[in-house]
């Protein structure tokens, strides 16, 4: 196992450096120069020695080099549009995001769980019926559209929260910080929920409906013990689909965040694809993709705890 | 109290009912088992077998099944029991073992954790002294170097070692009763005879009735002591192993010797049945074997026979379902 777990993690090294690999030469594909945007009409020579300032001029896979070496010291340049260091700002940006990433990602999870589990349980009932149908509209409405509902209703008809920003309470432990965080969290939640939900639902039946489900009923185990069995049987499965819409979250959701102009990386990424900020763009990018890849470090690592059957010696 | 059967049935008739259909599964069974009794249900997949069993413990889904009949079990009506009546029965005093040791174990619990799991569940107690029987249990059944087995899972035990984790399982609160769906089938023909056995010495150490399911005539033969051929969801023939095998007195039971390898010489042809098993869903009015039976006359096909005694002493009279039992085993009497 933790043979496993150290071979998994040494496996990420080279995921990393491809996706650091991709984001540098992607965000260099876009054609123009990426400060004749940002200043506008200047002479020649002025941007000439702009460029050698920022590094620029030298040849690209020095620029790679360069960058990538800064970035693991944590120094990844100066944002082009407000001159403050990126690796400041990633930072500011990724707690905001993590803030509510995380606290949709419990929401989900825990009321996707629940509502999936007792569907696939009581199979063909009304309630079964019910999840379905809401699971659908879930995974059908695009989130974007459903933060402006939100906004709609309980900012501008009923005036109980707040549609904008983040608040400026010191601390996230405050009323005024949590009123800011319910709107875009209900919207981030709504997809995940129904995915994890829909998965748990198809799982619970599909283990009902095993031969070993019959066997722990023919021990006399109680309902109780029996959806115990259940639920630790579809776990591995539901935790992969969750890993992946955690993932997902806490990248950020550029339409959500902007609806809301929620300061995390989604509204950052917006800001500095608009800006041409490459700095910020390609500090976003890396920041988003390296997320992706230790959580789903993460998820393997649990599913083989979960699932015994998931040998990898 | 020595003379109440343990296990009594009767009439029991399962039908699966679905919108377009009714599958008659059993069709009026009828027995009794006393304790330390084993009885060997003996018939092709489809014959009923597995559905009686589990019929006796109510396992079918309640939905899609109408069971009737009387059930008494250890003097409790299995019919009349609730949830928790249920709960207290199953495993306890009636334990089952599947065809099918890997899809009838809980992949992601350890042995260990399964057979501690129903001892507290129907004896309470600590962990501690439920793990200590569980190791007991393993030791039981032979599982060698048992305590490590504690904690592996099945997937990674053999196929006989999880049968005999499936038997210490279901040995695991001392039932009355246990009920064996096919046991051997899924298991090497070397494992099928250690299992067979096991299962046949643990049954005479504890005293356990028994009701062994097989398709297997040598299976049946070795571990029973009254036996019941099924066919169509009815018993055909019923009576003491040794009668019954000698002289079978039901055209079907007969076919069955003739299509087994067991006693046959070599060289002589085995003759299988004819045709193949009935539709449960739409049966013939009469004798469900008549379609395929080589001694069938016109009156076999007019009403299904009663299962009616051909000899009477012995402790389980031999009985059978046909009306021309006694050309049975005279195949040169078939006039075409």
């Amino acid at each position: 196992m933790l043979n496993y777990i150290i071979r998994r993690i040494l496996y990420t090294i080279p995921i990393a450096i491809g996706v650091s690999l991709v984001v540098f030469g992607l965000v260099h594909l876009a054609p123009g120069d990426p400060l004749s945007a940002v200043m506008g009409e200047v002479d020649q020579k002025m941007l000439a020695e702009m460029r050698a300032s920022f590094g620029y001029d030298k040849p690209l896979p020095v620029q790679y080099l360069l960058w990538l070496g800064n970035s693991l010291t944590g120094d990844m340049g100066y944002s082009l549009r407000t001159g403050a260091p990126v690796f400041r700002t990633l930072i500011d940006s990724a707690v905001n995001t993590m803030m509510i990433g995380v606290a949709a990602s419990l929401l989900g999870f825990v009321v996707g769980v629940t509502m999936g589990m007792l569907a696939g349980y009581h199979h063909g009932t009304w309630l079964d019926k019910a999840v379905s149908s809401a699971t659908i509209t879930g995974v059908s409405i695009p989130h974007y559209w459903l933060a402006i509902l939100l906004v709609i209703v309980f900012s501008v008809q009923f005036g109980w929260l707040p549609s904008m920003g983040a608040g400026s309470a010191a601390s996230m432990w405050s009323w005024e910080a949590w009123q800011h965080m319910i709107l875009p969290v209900i919207a981030l939640a709504a997809i995940p929920c129904a995915i994890v939900a829909r998965t748990a639902r198809a799982c619970v039946m599909e283990i009902l409906s095993m031969e070993f489900v019959e066997a722990l009923r023919a021990r006399g185990l109680s309902e109780r013990r029996i959806l115990l069995h259940v639920s630790r049987n579809a776990m591995p499965t539901v935790l992969a689909v969750m890993g992946l819409q955690f993932a997902h979250l806490l990248g950020g959701s550029i339409l959500v965040e902007t609806v809301f102009t929620w300061p995390g990386t989604g509204y950052l990424l917006n800001l500095a694809i608009f800006d041409r900020d490459i700095p910020v763009l390609q500090g976003t990018i890396l920041l988003l993709a390296l997320f992706f890849v230790s959580i789903n470090l993460v998820v393997d690592i649990l599913q083989t705890w979960a699932d015994p059957r998931i040998s990898r010696g | 109290m020595i003379d109440k059967p343990l296990v009594t049935v009767e009439d029991l008739t399962v039908k699966f009912v679905s919108r377009e259909t009714t599958v008659h599964a059993v069709s009026g069974v009828s027995f009794t088992l006393d304790k330390g009794e084993v009885l060997g249900i003996l018939g092709e997949s489809g014959s009923g077998k597995s559905v009686t069993l589990r019929a006796l413990m109510r396992l079918l889904p309640p939905g899609k099944t109408r069971i009737a009949g009387r059930i008494e079990i250890a003097r409790q009506d299995v019919m009349a029991l609730d949830t928790a009546g249920l709960s207290r029965l199953r495993g306890a005093t009636v334990a089952m073992i599947f065809q099918e040791p890997m899809t009838a174990l809980d992949p992601v619990f350890t042995i260990g954790q399964q057979i501690v799991e129903a001892i507290v569940q129907h004896e309470g107690g600590s962990r501690a002294d439920a793990k200590r029987r569980a190791l007991e249990l393993l030791e039981r059944v032979q599982i060698p170097s048992a305590r490590r087995r504690l904690d592996a899972y099945p997937h990674q035990l053999s196929g006989g070692l999880r049968q005999r984790a499936m038997i210490a399982i279901a040995l695991s609160c001392r039932p009355a009763l246990l009920l064996a769906d096919e046991p051997t089938t899924a298991l090497d023909a070397t494992v099928q005879i250690q299992i067979l056995l096991l299962l046949r010495n643990l049954q005479q150490e504890l005293g356990m009735a028994m009701i062994f399911v097989t398709h297997d005539l040598g299976a049946a033969v070795e571990v029973s002591h009254q036996i019941a051929v099924m066919y169509a969801g009815r018993f055909v023939e019923r009576g003491a192993v040794a009668e019954v095998v000698r002289h079978p007195r039901h055209p079907y039971t007969e076919g069955l010797m003739g299509s087994t390898v067991h006693e046959v010489e070599k060289g002589t042809r085995l003759t299988p049945i004819r045709g193949s098993p009935p539709n449960l869903a739409a049966l013939p009015p009469g004798c469900s074997f008549a379609p395929r039976c080589p001694y069938v006359i016109p009156r076999c096909e007019r009403a299904i026979p009663e299962l009616r005694p051909i000899a009477s002493g012995g402790y389980h009279p031999h009985a059978t379902r046909c009306i021309r039992s006694e050309l049975v085993g005279h195949p040169e009497t078939i006039t075409a």
